[in-house]
C-alpha cells in the first residue's frame, strides 16, 4: 500500500517557490532515500511533506488521507515522525526525558517503546541520565532518532541523519536505520552521503533545482552512469 | 550582630523570597514564550488584592488567601494572554512585550478602580515578633513567608522534574521549534506556564501585604528588582532565578547598614535601585547571568 | 456665549500646546523604535533630564535647588538636549547590543533611578516638592497673547523638529538605519557598523525626549517627580506613536495630537463627576487608553499612517546577502 503519497509540490518560504512540481512516494515498509546537490530543494521537500513548508499547489495523501499543508501537531498523531537536521535534541533535557518527550501524544503506557528504542541504541541506556547536550555527535542522532521512535510511527522522516558524523558512527547510524525499517517503519530520508544511502535504500529520487531528475530503485541509480555522474560524484 | 540579623539579614532573605517567586514567573515566561512579561508585577499586585477581598469576606489570616488569590490572578493572566497575547504568538516577540505594557497599565487601573488608591493593610495592630534566644526576634509573617516559600519552590521543583507537563515545559524552553514538531501540545505547555507564573506572583505580592501593606503601585515598584533576579539567575533559567532573588534582595537590605562607620552604607532612599546596579553590572560583564542561561 | 468661544478657544490652545510637546517626544520615540527597532521604555528618564537640565538653568537664583542660574530659555533648551544626548550616549553604549526585550528592562531601570535621584537629591531638585517659577516665554504679554505665542513657539520647535528627522531619514544614514532594523545581521556583513548606527539613533532620539521635557517645565513653569512618571511620559507617547504609525513621522505628529486629545477630554468629562466618582473614573481613562493600544496592535498594527514602503530601504541591502533560505 502506498503509505505516503506527494504530487506536484509546488511552494516554499514567502514569496519565492523552492519546489517545482515534485512527486515522491513512500510504501510500507520501504526505505527511501532523496539525493541531489546543494540547494535543490531536498529538505524543503521532506519539510513541505510534514507541514513546515507551505505548498501553493500539489497534494500530499498519508495512508490514504489528505495531509496537504496540514498543522504539524496533527502530523504526529497520524503516525509521521521526522527529525530535523539540526537542533533536534533538547540539550537540558536528559536522555530520558527526551525519549519521554517524543512519547508526549501518548496516553497510553510508554515503557515497551522506551525498551525498544533502549535495545535499538544501547549506548543510550548508559547514558539516560546525562543531558542530552552533552552526548557525542553520534549519541545524539541517536536520541533524535529515538525520539522520533517513541510514537512508533508508521513513517519515520529523517533529515540527513549522518551529516558531520566520522564514518565509522555514519556506518552505525545506517545500520540501525535498517534495523528501525525491520519493525516494518517506512523511512523517507535526505542524504548528502548519497552513495551509502542508496545502496540501502529500496528506492531513491534524485531532486536538482527543485525538480524531480530520477526516480527508480536505489540499485539501479546507483548503476544509472549519468546519476553517478552528476551527482555522485563520479 | 543581633541587629544585623534581625532588622537586615532576615528581612533581606523574605525579601528574597518575594522577588524569588516574581523571578521564576519571569524566567519560565521568557523561556516558553520567549518575552519578558512587562505586566508580571501587576500581577503581583491583583493577587495582594484578592488576598484583601478573601480576607475582608472570611477574616482568614493572610497566608489562608494564598491559594484562592493565586488561583483567581491564574484566571486573570489565562484570559489576557487568550485575549491579548495569543493573537501574537508569530509576531514578533516585541510586540507582544508592547502588550504587555498595556495590559500592565490595564491591570493595575481596573485594580484602583475596584479597591481605590489607598494604602491598605492585612491586619490592623501591632504584631509582637516571636522572640529566640532572648534577642533573635522575628515576627511570625516572616517565618510564614519563608516556610511557604520554601514549599512553593518545592512543587515548582518537583513539577519541572517529575511531571510529563513540566518537562515539556522544559523542553518547549530549550527548543521551541523541535517541542511542536515532537507533538508535544505547545499551547497546554503555555497554558500551565501561566497558571504557575501569575500563581506564584499572586503569592509574592500576598508575602509583600504581609510583610507591610498593599498599594496599587507595589507591582510597578517590584517588577525592576524581579526582573533584575531573573536576569542575574540566567533568564530562562527557574532555578537559577531562586539564587538571582535572594541575591537581590538580601543586596537591597545590606546596602543599607552602616558597614563603614555608623551611618548607612547607602540611603535607604535608594535601597530600590540596588537591583537595577546589580543588573547594569551583570548586563555588561555578563548578560547571560550567572548560571548562564540564554545567551543573546 | 462669547465668554464660552473664548474658554474653548483657550482649550483648544492648550490641547494643542502639550500635544505639540508630545509630538517632539513622538517624533524621539519614532527614531528610537520606528525607526531604528529600539525598545526605550524609559522615555520618562530622559524626559526628567530634559525638564530638570532647563529648569535649574533658566528659573532666578533659588535656596532651595541647585542654581538656578537664569540662563535664557533657548539655552536650558539647548542644555536639556545635549543632556539628555550624553546620558543615552553612556545608557546605549551599555545596552545597545542586547536584545530588545534587555534594553527595555534597562531603560526602565534607568529611568528609574532617575526619579529616585529626583526625589532623594533635594540639594538639586528641591525633592519631592520640585522646582517652581521656570520662566515661561512671552508670559508678559497677557491672555490671550501670551498662550498664543507659547503655542507658536511649541509650533515651531515641532516643524523644525520633524524637518530635521525627514532629511535624516531620506538622507542615506536612515536607509541604513532601516535595513538594520530589518534585517541587522545582512547589514553588519554589508560592512555597516550596527552598534555605532544604532547608537547615533539612540541618542539622537533621546534629545528630542530632552526637549519635549524642557518644553513640559516652561509650559507648566513647574516641574515636579510626578511629572516624570512612568505613565503619562513613557506609555502615552507609546501608545501615540503606534496609534498614530510607527516609523512614519507625520503618523507620531498626528499621534500624539489625537491622543492627547483623548486623553485630555475624557479628563474634562470625569471633571463633572462628584470627586470621590472622579478619582476612580480617572483611573478608567488609563484602562482605555490601555484597551486603544491593544485594539490598533491586533487590528490596525500599522497605525493611522503607516510607514512608507516598509521594506524597500531594507531590501536594498538585505538582499545582496542574505541567500535563498
Amino acid at each position: 500500500m502506498r503509505l505516503l503519497e506527494a504530487t506536484e509540490m509546488t511552494g516554499g518560504y514567502g514569496e519565492m517557490d523552492i519546489l517545482d512540481s515534485v512527486d515522491m512516494g513512500v510504501d510500507s515498509g520501504e526505505i527511501v532515500s532523496i539525493i541531489g546537490p546543494n540547494g535543490a530543494g531536498k529538505s524543503t521537500a521532506m519539510k513541505a511533506i510534514f507541514g513546515i513548508v507551505r505548498l501553493r499547489k500539489g497534494q500530499v495523501s498519508f495512508a490514504g488521507e489528505d495531509i496537504t499543508n496540514a498543522a504539524t501537531e496533527t502530523q504526529v498523531r497520524r503516525g509521521m515522525a521526522y527529525v530535523p537536521q539540526e537542533r533536534n535534541i533538547f540539550p537540558n533535557l536528559s536522555v530520558h526525558e527526551n525519549l519521554e518527550m517524543g512519547a508526549f501524544i501518548r496516553e497510553d503506557g510508554v515503557a515497551e517503546a522506551l525498551e525498544h528504542v533502549y535495545e535499538l541504541f544501547p549506548p543510550l541506556r548508559e547514558k539516560m541520565r546525562q543531558p542530552a547536550g552533552e552526548l557525542s555527535g553520534g549519541q545524539r542522532q541517536m536520541v533524535a532518532i529515538g525520539r522520533a521512535l517513541m510514537v512508533e510511527p508508521k513513517l519515520l522522516m529523517l533529515d540527513e541523519p549522518t551529516a558531520g558524523l566520522s564514518p565509522l558512527f555514519m556506518a552505525e547510524i545506517f545500520e540501525r536505520i535498517i534495523a528501525v525499517n525491520a519493525t516494518g517503519v517506512g523511512i523517507l530520508m535526505v542524504e548528502q552521503n548519497a552513495r551509502q544511502a542508496l545502496e540501502i535504500s529500496h528506492r531513491g529520487y534524485v531532486l536538482s533545482t527543485g525538480r524531480n531528475r530520477f526516480a527508480d530503485s536505489g540499485a539501479n541509480l546507483l548503476a544509472n552512469e549519468e546519476v553517478t555522474k552528476s551527482f555522485l560524484g563520479g | 550582630m543581633l541587629e544585623f540579623i534581625n532588622f537586615y539579614l532576615v528581612p533581606g532573605l523574605v525579601l528574597g523570597c518575594i522577588y524569588t517567586l516574581g523571578a521564576i514567573g519571569v524566567s519560565l515566561l521568557f523561556g516558553i514564550l520567549r518575552f519578558a512579561h512587562f505586566a508580571h508585577g501587576d500581577m503581583m499586585t491583583l493577587g495582594a488584592y484578592l488576598a484583601l477581598l478573601v480576607i475582608g469576606l472570611t477574616g482568614w489570616p493572610a497566608i489562608a488567601a494564598i491559594p484562592a488569590a493565586m488561583l483567581g490572578t491564574a484566571v486573570v493572566a489565562l484570559v489576557i494572554d487568550r485575549v491579548s497575547y495569543r493573537p501574537f504568538r508569530s509576531s514578533p516577540t516585541i510586540i507582544i512585550v508592547i502588550a504587555s505594557f498595556g495590559i500592565a497599565l490595564m491591570v493595575r487601573s481596573a485594580i484602583q478602580f475596584t479597591w481605590g488608591l489607598e494604602i491598605e493593610s492585612y491586619r490592623t495592630g501591632i504584631h509582637r515578633p516571636m522572640v529566640f534566644f532572648d534577642s533573635l526576634r522575628i515576627s511570625g509573617n516572616h517565618i510564614q513567608i519563608v516556610l511557604t516559600t520554601i514549599v512553593l519552590v518545592g512543587a515548582v521543583h518537583y513539577l519541572l522534574s517529575r511531571t510529563k507537563i513540566g518537562k515539556a515545559m522544559r523542553a518547549m524552553s530549550d527548543d521551541p521549534d523541535l517541542a511542536r514538531i515532537t507533538g508535544i501540545a505547545t499551547e497546554r505547555v503555555i497554558t500551565w506556564t501561566w497558571i504557575i507564573g501569575a500563581g506564584l506572583a499572586a503569592a509574592a505580592g500576598v508575602f509583600v501585604g504581609m510583610d507591610t501593606q498593599v498599594n496599587t503601585f507595589m507591582g510597578w515598584n517590584l517588577l525592576l528588582p524581579v526582573f533584575a533576579a531573573a536576569i542575574l539567575g540566567g533568564i530562562g533559567r527557574p532555578y537559577g532565578a531562586i539564587a538571582g532573588g535572594m541575591v537581590i534582595g538580601i543586596a537591597e537590605e545590606l546596602s543599607t547598614y552602616p558597614w563603614i562607620g555608623t551611618a548607612p552604607l547607602l540611603s535607604p532612599g535608594y535601597k530600590t535601585g540596588v537591583a537595577f546596579g546589580i543588573m547594569v553590572i551583570l548586563l555588561i560583564w555578563r548578560p547571560s547571568g550567572l548560571f548562564r542561561g540564554r545567551v543573546f | 456665549m462669547e465668554q464660552m468661544m473664548f474658554g474653548i478657544m483657550m482649550y483648544l490652545v492648550a490641547l494643542l500646546t502639550i500635544g505639540g510637546i508630545y509630538a517632539v517626544i513622538a517624533l524621539g520615540l519614532n527614531m528610537h523604535w520606528g525607526v531604528s527597532g529600539l525598545f526605550n521604555a524609559g522615555i520618562a528618564g530622559f524626559f526628567a533630564i530634559g525638564a530638570y537640565t532647563s529648569a535649574i538653568l533658566t528659573t532666578p537664583t533659588s535656596i532651595k535647588h541647585l542654581g538656578g542660574f537664569d540662563l535664557p530659555v533657548w539655552l536650558g533648551m539647548l542644555a536639556s538636549m545635549i543632556a539628555a544626548g550624553i546620558v543615552a550616549y553612556a545608557v546605549g553604549r551599555i545596552c545597545l547590543r542586547l536584545r530588545s526585550d534587555y534594553l527595555a528592562i534597562a531603560t526602565i531601570g534607568i529611568a528609574e533611578i532617575f526619579r529616585l535621584v529626583l526625589k532623594n537629591e533635594s540639594w538639586m531638585t528641591n525633592g519631592t516638592r520640585g522646582i517652581a517659577n521656570v520662566p515661561k516665554p512671552f508670559e508678559d504679554l497677557g491672555t490671550p497673547w501670551s498662550q498664543l505665542a507659547f503655542l507658536a513657539v511649541v509650533i515651531v520647535i515641532v516643524a523644525a523638529v520633524y524637518v530635521v528627522v525627514e532629511r535624516a531619514l531620506n538622507a542615506p544614514w536612515g536607509r541604513v538605519m532601516r535595513a538594520i532594523r530589518e534585517n541587522d545581521d545582512a547589514a553588519e556583513a554589508a560592512g555597516k557598523d550596527v552598534v555605532r548606527f544604532r547608537l547615533e539613533a539612540f541618542v539622537f532620539g533621546a534629545m528630542f525626549m530632552g526637549l519635549g521635557g524642557a518644553m513640559t517645565a516652561h509650559s507648566f513653569k513647574f516641574i515636579g517627580p510626578e511629572a516624570t512618571e512612568p505613565l503619562l511620559t513613557t506609555f502615552l507617547v507609546w501608545v501615540m506613536l503606534i496609534i498614530g504609525g510607527s516609523g512614519n513621522n507625520r503618523g507620531a505628529i498626528l499621534g500624539a495630537i489625537i491622543v492627547w486629545a483623548i486623553w485630555s477630554m475624557t479628563q474634562i468629562l470625569t471633571g463633572f463627576l462628584p470627586p470621590d466618582l472622579a478619582v476612580r473614573a480617572a483611573t478608567l481613562r488609563v484602562f482605555l487608553v490601555g484597551l486603544l493600544l491593544q485594539v490598533v496592535l491586533q487590528r490596525f498594527s500599522r497605525g493611522l499612517i503607516p510607514e512608507k514602503s516598509p521594506t524597500a530601504a531594507a531590501a536594498t541591502i538585505s538582499q545582496k546577502v542574505t541567500p535563498a533560505p
